[in-house]
């Protein structure tokens, strides 16, 4: 089988993010392997283990993607393909990804694209499903469980907690939610072999693309940050006091009801 | 001069931090309070190849280098000083001498399940009358047709319950100028008349297996005997010298622990109508402790760097366990003092680092026994 997962780096939410200019502040931020995308590796690599063929990992992003790449190497991906539009690209957004991922998948033949589910940075769940109807395939979002027998995938897609039983024939492009794996930790000698494992790096330009092809349609406003969580407030007195005040708190301070 | 970590280090490090804090760090304070030794997490360290680091794969190991297993010790160190210590103990005591030492055969029989992680091994110096003054050995290794007997009691061996093997040293006849020759061998812990009991009760690394080994009459071939059968003392120490820089990677994680913790909770803590972390008698502890931190860490690297490109290291390797486990102590000891009465209390877990830093001023040569190192190396 042929597959292949669409990963990209983001900046761990975890960790202490700043803003100034409406930018993210790349010095000092962590970046990490957006942690659904991590969900595709893995079960990129257990599908093919079963099933035989060969796992290309895909990135749109920088040089610095390298690493998120490396590590999906080190994970057991075979292949790793960086399209870097540093110098071309001045602020993607979906429709500029899934357009150069068009590109990149117009010579080849995938049985099977896995995708994370959302990005936790931009959380717009977008390119895949948008990748898969420029490619004329068919996708499922959100899966928890993926068995694929002879040219059919029969998947569990969650839907808000239930689930719902996909049977679609390959080629297909799911994108994985948590609960589809438990993704594994790179080992020692799987980093150490990712040095060895090839690296293909584009451009847009090896993909016949010009700027203004991938420009974005959507444009960043403003960039801010959540309002830092207040200290909570303990109400005090006689429960029904307590009620009538949470009540009026809710209506005229917090503006709820 | 370049100060960055390769890809593969930093990668190495990512994994093992998402490791450490994902496996080891809930069970941290259960691994201290109860004493007990985590054999399943060295499993899991062992299948992703966290104990073969510093080999080659021809011996089962990942072919990494040793700033890469300064790397693992510290981040292990940072969330767990028992599993650090056993870590630490099991590559650079346990495996690392055969792979220095060892002939062809030793290293395939012997360290390669130690490299794949699939035992522990153990290094057995230390005797009730003989610590930090090793050449008062006083177990023998004689002679008898193709095979040594040994006698002898050690103590303080680190995993030696859970071990396959354990180096022992021992006495094995006298060299021309009449001084005892110390050599090593290789002792299968299965071998009948070896006897290992673990009832330390620890101040600290209490989830660290520490065991007595009691050698009555152990018999083992001579084809046991590891390197020069000459230089024994010789080998010992340089396998300390590489030792030492894992203990300083562990000091490191301590501190930076400690750090963290501190950083954190001077933040939060509200005193006097502030963060305690504006109060500038809190500020300097902070600021003292982070130089520490860096600087150790960069002894650490700056040693392990010279062992890796083959140049002498004995002195940055005592510079580095004698700073960095100090720095170790220092940092963990203001943690507690900047979480005032909590910090006291085992749930905030800098009491603990104070307890296992303790440790790392005396293991693998006491801070003293660094001074004298790094005195003899200046020439005194
Ligand atoms: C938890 C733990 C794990 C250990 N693991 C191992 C292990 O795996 N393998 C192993 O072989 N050993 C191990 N040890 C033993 C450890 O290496 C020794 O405890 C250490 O070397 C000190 O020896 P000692 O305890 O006999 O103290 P001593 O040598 O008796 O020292 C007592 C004090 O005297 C000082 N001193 C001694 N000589 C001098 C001198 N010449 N000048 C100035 N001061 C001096 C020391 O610095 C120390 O402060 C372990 C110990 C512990 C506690
Ligand atoms: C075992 C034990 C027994 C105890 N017994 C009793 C008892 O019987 N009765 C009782 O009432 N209490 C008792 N205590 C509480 C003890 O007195 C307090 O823990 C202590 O006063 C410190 O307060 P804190 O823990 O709130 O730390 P904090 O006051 O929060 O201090 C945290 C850190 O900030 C520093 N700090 C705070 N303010 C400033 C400032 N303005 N400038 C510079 N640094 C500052 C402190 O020195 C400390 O390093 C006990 C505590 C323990 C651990």
């Amino acid at each position: 089988m042929d597959i292949y997962v669409l990963l990209k780096k983001t900046f761990d939410t975890e960790e202490k993010i700043v803003v100034s200019n409406g930018r993210i502040e790349d010095d000092g931020a962590e970046f990490i392997i957006n942690p659904y995308d991590e969900y595709a590796i893995e079960e990129a690599i257990n599908q093919r283990d079963e099933h035989g063929g060969e796992v290309t990992v895909v990135t749109v992003g920088d040089e610095e993607s390298e690493k998120q790449l490396r590590t999906a190497l080190a994970m057991g991906a075979d292949k790793a393909v960086l399209i870097d539009t540093e110098d071309d690209l001045e602020d993607g957004d979906q429709y500029s990804t899934a357009k150069i991922l068009e590109a990149f998948f117009e010579d080849k033949e995938p049985d099977l694209i896995l995708a994370g589910n959302v990005a936790i940075d931009e959380a717009s769940g977008q390119v895949g499903p948008r990748l898969a109807d420029r490619l004329g395939i068919s996708y499922v979002t959100t899966i928890t469980a993926l068995t694929i027998e002879e040219e059919t995938a029969k998947i569990d897609k969650d839907v808000e907690g239930d689930i719902e039983k996909v049977e679609v024939p390959l080629p297909v492009l799911v994108t994985c939610q948590q609960g589809l794996n438990e993704p594994r930790y790179p080992s020692l000698p799987g980093i150490m072999k990712a040095k060895k494992k090839p690296l293909e790096e584009l451009e847009i330009d090896d993909l016949d693309l010009d700027e203004d092809d991938v420009e974005a349609k959507t444009k960043t406003v403003e960039v801010f940050l959540p309002p830092e969580k207040e200290a909570g407030r303990v109400l005090e007195g006689e429960l029904d006091d307590q009620v009538k005040e949470l009540v009026s708190l809710l209506k005229d301070e917090a503006k709820v009801l | 001069m370049d100060f960055e970590l390769t890809k593969e280090q930093q990668m190495i490090q990512q994994m093992v931090k998402d490791f450490a804090e994902g496996i080891i760090k809930p069970r941290a304070i259960e691994i201290d309070k109860e004493a007990k030794f985590p054999i399943d997490i060295f499993k899991e360290m062992g299948e992703l190849g966290l104990l073969g680091i510093p080999f080659p794969e021809r011996y089962g190991g990942s072919d990494g280098d040793t700033i890469s297993y300064a790397i693992a010790v510290e981040e292990i160190g940072k969330v767990c000083g028992s599993t650090g210590l056993s870590y630490a103990a099991a590559v650079s005591l346990g495996a690392s001498p055969i792979y220095y030492f060892g002939t062809e055969e030793q290293k395939q029989t012997y360290l390669k399940p130690l490299a794949e992680g699939k035992a522990l091994g153990s290094f057995g110096l230390t005797e009730p009358n003989a610590g930090s003054d090793a050449r008062g050995t006083k177990t023998t290794a004689v002679e008898d047709g193709t095979d040594y007997i040994i006698n002898g009691e050690k103590c303080f061996i680190t995993n030696a319950s859970f071990a396959k093997t354990i180096i022992v040293t021992a006495l094995t006849g006298k060299g021309d100028s009449g001084k005892d020759i110390i050599s090593a061998i290789i002792v299968p812990t299965d071998t009948e008349g070896l006897t290992i009991t673990s009832n330390y009760d620890k101040m600290g690394v209490r989830g660290s297996d520490t065991a007595e080994v009691i050698l009555d009459n152990v018999r083992v071939p001579k084809a046991n005997l590891l390197g020069d059968p000459t230089k024994g003392f010789k080998q010992f120490l340089y396998t300390l010298d590489g030792g030492r820089i894992s203990i300083a990677a562990l000091g490191v994680g301590l501190a930076q622990a400690s750090l963290n913790k501190a950083l954190t909770y001077a933040k939060e803590r509200k005193q006097f109508g502030a963060s305690i972390s504006n109060f500038q008698a809190i500020q300097f502890k902070l600021a003292d402790m982070a130089m520490e931190v860096e600087l150790a860490r960069n002894m650490v690297y700056k040693a392990a760097w010279l062992k890796d490109n083959q140049k002498p290291f004995t002195k940055e390797a005592a510079y580095a366990k004698l700073f960095a486990t100090e720095t170790a102590f220092r940092a963990a000891n203001e943690a507690i003092q900047i979480h005032g009465g909590y910090g006291y209390m085992r749930e905030f877990e800098v009491e603990r680092y104070l307890r296992d830093a303790k440790l790392l001023e005396i293991g693998e040569g006491t801070s003293e026994i660094q001074r004298l190192v790094i005195a003899r190396q200046l020439g005194c």
